[in-house]
């Protein structure tokens, strides 16, 4: 099985309430921050680990590529995929600023057509942009399957056959797909028996974990004889399209008021009930 | 003037609370480009749900009857066509799981950008501007689409529920359009989250659980009680869901469901970045917490350093009292 996974670098999201906004408010600027592979990508691409490993054997049955758009350092966020167990890398090169939702789908549709993997699987939304939209664009461009919010994939076939399980707001929800298809996952992707791919036992668990694998340093020192493909988007063959345009950004207002310590669940229930006024 | 489309979501022939938010927006839009507003109701049992929706000031209603659970490859290419042949400048739906699935196919069909999750849309002349949370609610965007036709999901707690305005919008009955790409899907089951509490999305008030309670039991026996003695609707933390100790559907969070109760409760919840997101639009956050330093208190009113062991049962005695002496 072959899998495509698109990876993005983002503004370390675990100090996002430090991100600021340039003078003009035209920006939004994470100086200081560093660059992390954005979380969702991160937890797909272990997904497209698990379905292309026997996880009892520690032996690869399968390829994962890993693609990002963005300025050459970008080449960091696709080393670390590498370094997790992706065979290869592509870069197609391009500023961040210069890509929206649009264009970003139609470039990856034009790498995955290039490509023809199996499947691609990513995440379903970036955590800095949050909008839950570039996966659906691709599967659209490339008139594919679409099965957003992932919790479970399970193949048969070979990889043809995919049953997965949603996670909706209003409960789980299973779907059975014909490949190619475009699958963006939940959070619960990381359980451990999340991924059933035929050729790891039916029991095998993967450790609890609320994030994808940890590169060994065999897996770092494999990444950097791993081939890592550079493209431009002229190479692809595509004319991009930015739709989106943010004009300003802001920082939203802080909570007004401080934190009250309350001494005892009689005072709390008290406050509540008289200052707050919510019970 | 800018017409709108509301594309309704349903569930098991219903219409969910969700596309009222939707009404919401597409009424403020109407309103301030001289526009209306139609819904497209579309799904099995559309036409039994119309009826529901006929009191909400539409010009018209649409209802397309599919057959089957949802499988957004099956309604898409339908409501672009609605979109196309209606000449609507705005297509809209709540940005719930459905319509964040949904409506982004829709956009791609016709080629019209998606402005996501918004908060609040600014009219002025024949531009719409939209501002949405982005950066786990750190950053608020303002966009503009280039397109000629306009794809809006809407949060839900932002775009408060369209009360029924009265009259009865006609019904009118469109085609089905099939896609290709559709017959590589097929729908299994979807298994129904059923809950006598309030919906999380649209309680006054929300506890929520973090993976300090330990387990699925103490969710119950712990928890639990509290939630009912507030006529609460119950939340949880990431870990909490990762850990099975609730499902998925429960958890508050940046990517989870974002909540904006009178009152949200915070047990044993440290209050990662990615779940305050979810909560601080809320209008009274209760911590209760054993470590006092826990992030959580960056957005907090009340902060009960305690046990959550110790305090959410003696809690629970003195909310319910309280309630009895009313």
């Amino acid at each position: 099985m072959k899998i495509v996974v698109p990876v993005k670098r983002v503004a370390d999201p675990d100090n996002a309430n430090k991100v600021n906004i340039s003078s003009d408010s035209a920006r939004v600027t994470s100086e200081g921050l560093e660059w992390k592979m954005n979380p969702f990508d991160e937890w797909s691409l272990e997904a497209a680990l698990r379905l292309t490993e026997d996880a009892g054997g520690k032996k690869r049955v399968g390829e994962v590529v890993v693609v990002s758009i963005g300025p050459e350092d970008t080449t960091q966020t696709l080393r670390q995929g590498l370094a997790m167990g992706a065979e290869r890398g592509v870069l197609v090169e391009g500023s961040d600023e210069a890509l929206d939702s649009q264009s970003v789908a139609q470039i990856l549709a034009a790498v995955v057509k290039k490509e023809s993997p199996d499947l691609v699987l990513l995440g379903k939304q970036t955590v800095d942009g949050d909008s839950n939209v570039a996966g659906t664009l691709l599967a659209e461009l490339l008139e594919w399957p679409l099965c957003n919010y992932a919790s479970t994939i399970t193949t048969a076939d070979g990889g043809k056959t995919l049953t997965v399980e949603r996670e909706l707001d209003t409960g789980l929800a299973t779907l059975k797909i014909t490949g190619p298809a475009v699958i963006t996952t939940s959070d619960r992707i990381l359980q451990p028996e999340a991924i059933k791919n035929g050729v790891t036992a039916p029991d095998f668990k993967y450790p609890e974990s609320d994030a994808g694998r940890y590169a060994s340093l065999k897996g770092i020192m494999a990444a950097k004889k791993k081939p890592i493909e550079k493209l431009t988007i002229a190479d692809l063959g595509v004319e991009t399209t930015v739709v989106h345009h943010y004009e300003s950004f802001a920082l939203p207002p802080a909570r007004s008021g401080s934190t009250t310590f309350v001494e005892s669940v009689e005072d709390l229930v008290q406050r509540l009930s008289t200052e707050a006024r919510v019970l | 003037m800018t017409d709108i489309l509301v594309v309704a979501e349903l569930l098991q022939g219903e219409a969910r609370k969700t596309t009222l938010s939707a009404v919401t927006f597409a009424r403020q839009v109407a309103e301030q480009t001289g526009g209306a507003f139609d819904i497209v109701v579309i799904g099995e049992g559309a036409k039994q749900a119309a009826t529901h929706l006929a009191d909400m000031g539409a010009r018209k209603i649409l209802v397309a009857e599919v057959s089957g659970g949802y499988v957004g490859e099956r309604y898409a290419p339908t409501i672009a066509q609605v979109v196309q042949s209606g000449g609507y400048g705005v297509c809209t739906a709540c940005a719930s799981s459905y319509g964040k699935d949904l409506l982004p196919m829709v956009a791609a069909k016709i080629g019209a950008g998606v402005a996501p999750d918004v908060q609040s849309v600014v009219v002025e002349g024949s531009t719409l501007r939209y501002t949405r949370p982005m950066y786990a609610g750190n950053v608020f965007g303002t966009m503009t689409l280039s397109t000629p036709v306009q794809v809006v999901t809407v949060r839900q707690t932002e775009f408060d529920a369209a009360a029924p305005s009265g009259g009865q919008s006609p019904v009118e009955e469109v085609a089905v359009v099939e896609s290709g790409t559709a017959a590589r899907i097929e729908f299994v089951h979807h298994e129904v989250v059923k809950s006598e509490r309030p919906d999380l999305t649209e309680a006054d008030v929300v506890v929520s659980g973090g993976r300090s309670l330990k387990s699925a039991e103490n969710f119950t026996t712990v928890l639990e009680p509290l939630v009912d003695a507030l006529g609460a609707a119950m939340g949880a933390s990431r870990a909490a869901c990762d850990a099975g100790y609730v499902s998925g559907d429960l958890q508050v969070g940046q990517t989870g469901k974002v909540v904006a109760p009178k009152l949200y409760v915070a047990v044993g919840i440290s209050g990662a970045i990615q779940h305050l997101a979810g909560m601080k639009g809320s209008k009274t956050i209760v911590a209760i917490n054993k470590d006092k330093e826990a992030p959580i208190a960056q957005v907090a009113d009340y902060f009960l350093v305690a046990d959550l062991f110790d305090a959410v049962p003696k809690m629970t005695e003195e909310v319910t009292k309280l309630k009895a002496s009313g």
